[in-house]
């Protein structure tokens, strides 16, 4: 007993750990597979609590803003293309439905389906972080990043003719869209770096009915990534929109 | 049990071949500082805390010595703001966070639980670096000029006028931030998968509920500062707005965000001290804790209660009277799972068989402290005393009461229960009741003068008060507290490693007490039981631990 609990050990410090992280077989520490997989499902599942907490700070500081200078953010919000915006918003949808075509393509075996899937999914990634790049070229160019060269002068409050934004206003606008924006951009760089690491991993054919912990628990994080935008597109972009 | 000086002390069992544990398993750097053993890296972080607790420790010295005579003469106004800013921000997010959990929670979670490791141990060891990442972050920092805004951070001071390293602080403390929401994650999970067969909620150890209670509050409070600290490095770095009101942000923004964390923070310091007392009591009351399921869920109720009441550090700083009516009243609330654990505490000793061993003189040490620290909070929670002594060090001793009288004590009793088991030595009893002593009476003769000086009217974080040297008496007597209290700090360290060496074997339970952890060796194999436990009993079973244990005496003599 004692000799085999220690031929294990070394298994797993000295070779085990480098490999450990993809390796199918059962980690010391747990009992059976079913423990180990619910142990890391949970931990996704934690982690992304934590997640709804960081985020929830940034969103309770928009969401006070927004109250205390509501023209200012619609007319700021009416400069940022809802268009393209939008277009994120069905790109991310989409990349949702590969994720989990690519989970249930690694329950089921089919590796080219499994590949294919996180292949598409990350090519849907960057479409995403492309059109994200874009529009934050359009604000560059209009002098909407807040800062030393930051104007947005004489701009009118939407649905109220004669009245102008203030800019400063317009300014705590634009700080919190970057900020908001560019920690999720952040997330989904995170998340193709995750998922370049399935992809070789399926690629070497590591997942199995079995085993395939990975992509579930990386599922979970692309969606989670994804709902966090499913609520920043209409609290951005689509404030007392008038047609 | 007999009646002998140190009675539960049983005679340690002489051992011809040390076999082999965690600590003579494997040798040398790498062993350590590559270790997925939570074992090994409890003993990473204990190193890595006491040295910040000697630093935070020393700024603490030169405040009571700046302190000691009215005028500002021992340093400049600048030095002393980051004097004190310095001493909290590390003993608060270097040494009182990561304390109990870091240390006594990492070594004792897997063990009391019945399980090899925790859920996820290169994640616990992926922790461990990312504290030191902000150690060295927060030392560099330090050494380059420090910060001056107290440990509060409050804007638009913060973001727009000092000119000290609020940026790399700040990121210091987003770095050991997110070593402690690991650390969080990695407990919640252990608790939930990983428990023995047999080991059910209610046989779990109140240090587990404890652990449960203060790992929530590190996974829901700590993102929020964390984002928090980016918003006021954005601000700082690019000139937004988003704090200053020159333009047109809201400073009371900043402190809703900074105390919807920083006010649980507290708790994540005090439960899981709760959670060390619990087990110190029982052991040496040689009694099951009385009211287990009211103290497990107290815990759980601190957690959720302790996020509803952080505007009560906000009354005088301009929010809505009616906000503050409701706050003021969720900040009794707290009061009643608290006093449900010191009434439970108090029923265990009730007719216990009590032992006055040195843990279980921390443990007296923190009912004390504690209760006091907890009823003069509730002056605080009234609003009308609460302005009159904002700002004042009735602020000061009150939470120095909670952070230092509880969760120190609660740290060093733990240590002292616990080392048998972490070292596999004895400490020298004799000693370790009297640092007990020392820290008790250095830290009554620190802290008890400011409660009078604050309700006489002496501002916190003043450097001179030599328009009022009628303070002088009461500071005098602080700071001479405070030189007792650092050596009852410096005792334990020296008799600690002293016992590393010359200490006498310990067995595997030398206090015979209840819970898995004693029933491995000590120190522990490296995957802490040799055999799967299978746990057919109630937590704290002293009743039966001591029954059969005097039968086995008469038969054999």
């Amino acid at each position: 007993m004692q000799n085999n609990a220690n031929s294990t050990t070394v298994v797993h410090d000295r070779h085990g750990e480098a490999h450990a992280a993809y390796n199918p077989a059962l980690l010391h520490h747990f009992a059976e597979p079913q423990q180990q997989r619910d142990a890391a499902s949970l931990g996704m599942w934690v982690f992304l609590a934590t997640e709804v907490m960081f985020f929830g700070g940034l969103f309770c500081a928009y969401l006070v803003y927004r109250r205390w200078y509501f023209p200012d953010f619609a007319a700021a919000s009416k400069s940022i293309n809802m268009w393209l915006g939008a277009t994120n918003t069905a790109v991310l949808i989409c990349s949702s439905l590969t994720v989990v075509l690519a989970v249930w393509a690694a329950q089921t075996a089919r590796r080219t389906l499994l590949i294919g899937s996180l292949a598409l999914t990350m090519l849907l990634g960057l479409v995403f972080l492309g059109i994200k790049a874009d529009e934050y070229y359009d604000k560059f160019e209009e002098h909407h990043v807040p800062g030393a060269s930051f104007s947005f002068e004489n701009v009118p409050v939407p649905g109220h003719p004669g009245q102008l934004a203030n800019p400063r206003h317009a300014q705590i606008f634009f700080s919190l869209y970057f900020v908001m924006t560019g920690l999720h951009a952040l997330h989904m760089i995170v998340g193709l770096g995750i998922f370049t690491w399935l992809l070789t991993m399926a690629w070497k054919g590591r997942f199995t009915p079995e085993w395939h912990t990975p992509v579930e628990i990386g599922g979970l994080y692309w969606h989670f990534v994804d709902i966090v935008w499913i609520y920043l597109f209409p609290l951005l972009y689509l404030i007392d929109r008038h047609p | 049990m007999s009646m002998a000086p140190n009675p539960i002390l049983q005679p340690t069992i002489p051992q011809a071949a040390e076999r082999e544990n965690y600590l003579n398993k494997e040798y040398g750097a790498w062993s350590w500082l590559l270790t997925t053993d939570h074992k090994r890296i409890a003993l990473l972080y204990l190193l890595s805390i006491t040295f910040f607790f000697f630093i935070g420790g020393f700024f603490a010295l030169l405040i009571r010595l700046e302190l000691l005579t009215p005028a500002g003469d021992l340093v400049q106004a600048d030095t002393y703001n980051k004097l004190f800013t310095m001493h909290g921000m590390v003993m608060v997010f270097f040494f009182l966070i990561p304390s109990i959990p870091a240390v006594l929670g990492n070594f004792l979670v897997p063990l009391m639980i019945g399980a090899k490791d925790l859920a996820f141990p290169r994640i616990n060891l992926i922790s461990w670096y990312l504290y030191i990442i902000g150690g060295v972050m927060m030392l560099h920092c330090m050494l380059t000029g420090g910060v001056d805004t107290g440990w509060t951070f409050y804007a638009p001071f913060s973001t727009s006028f000092t000119n000290t390293k609020i940026v790399e602080a700040g990121l210091a403390i987003f770095v050991a931030g997110f070593s402690s929401i690991l650390t969080g994650l990695n407990f919640v999970v252990t608790i939930h998968r990983m428990r023995a067969p047999g080991m059910t909620w209610s046989r779990l150890p109140l240090f587990i509920w404890a652990h449960y209670a203060t790992s929530i509050i590190q996974l829901l409070g700590t993102p929020v500062i964390a984002v928090t600290i980016v918003l006021v490095a954005a601000e700082r770095a690019l000139h937004l707005g988003i704090f200053d009101p020159k333009l047109g942000g809201d400073p009371l923004l900043f402190q809703h965000l900074f105390w919807f964390y920083s006010h649980p923070a507290v708790y994540i310091m005090i439960l899981p001290s709760m959670g060390v007392i619990t087990e110190i009591i029982a052991c040496f009351s040689r009694k099951r804790i009385f009211g287990y399921h009211f103290v497990a869920f107290s815990s759980i109720a601190i957690a959720v209660f302790g996020f509803l009441v952080w505007a009560h550090h906000m009354f005088v700083a301009g929010i809505s009277v009616y906000s503050a009516l409701v706050f003021s009243f969720l900040s009794y609330a707290v009061a009643l799972p608290s006093a449900i654990k010191v009434f439970n505490w108090t029923a265990t000793l009730y007719k216990g068989s009590i032992h006055y061993d040195a843990p279980m003189l921390y443990a007296f040490g923190f009912l004390g402290l504690f209760t006091i620290g907890g009823l003069t909070g509730l002056f605080l929670s009234a609003l009308g005393i609460d302005v009159h002594v904002t700002d004042t060090y009735f602020v000061v001793a009150h939470f120095h009461y909670i952070m230092v009288g509880g969760a120190v004590m609660g740290y060093l009793g733990g240590m002292h229960f616990w080392w048998p088991k972490i070292s596999g030595r004895l400490y020298p009893e004799g000693w370790a009741r009297l640092a007990a002593l020392i820290v008790f009476i250095g830290f009554n003769l620190t802290f008890f003068p400011q409660f009078v000086l604050g309700y006489m009217g002496m501002p916190r974080r003043y450097y001179d008060y030599s328009h009022m040297p009628e303070f002088q008496v009461l500071n005098v007597l602080s700071t001479a507290g405070a030189t007792v209290l650092g050596v009852g700090y410096l005792l334990p360290m020296i008799y600690f490693l002293w016992s590393m060496r010359y200490g006498k074997p310990a067995s595997d339970n030398p206090w015979n007490a209840a819970g898995l952890e004693w029933k491995t060796s000590s120190p522990p194999p490296t995957f802490n039981f040799d055999e799967e436990p299978i746990v057919t009993w109630e937590a704290y079973n002293y009743d039966e631990l001591d029954a059969p244990h005097q039968e086995e005496v008469q038969v054999a003599k």
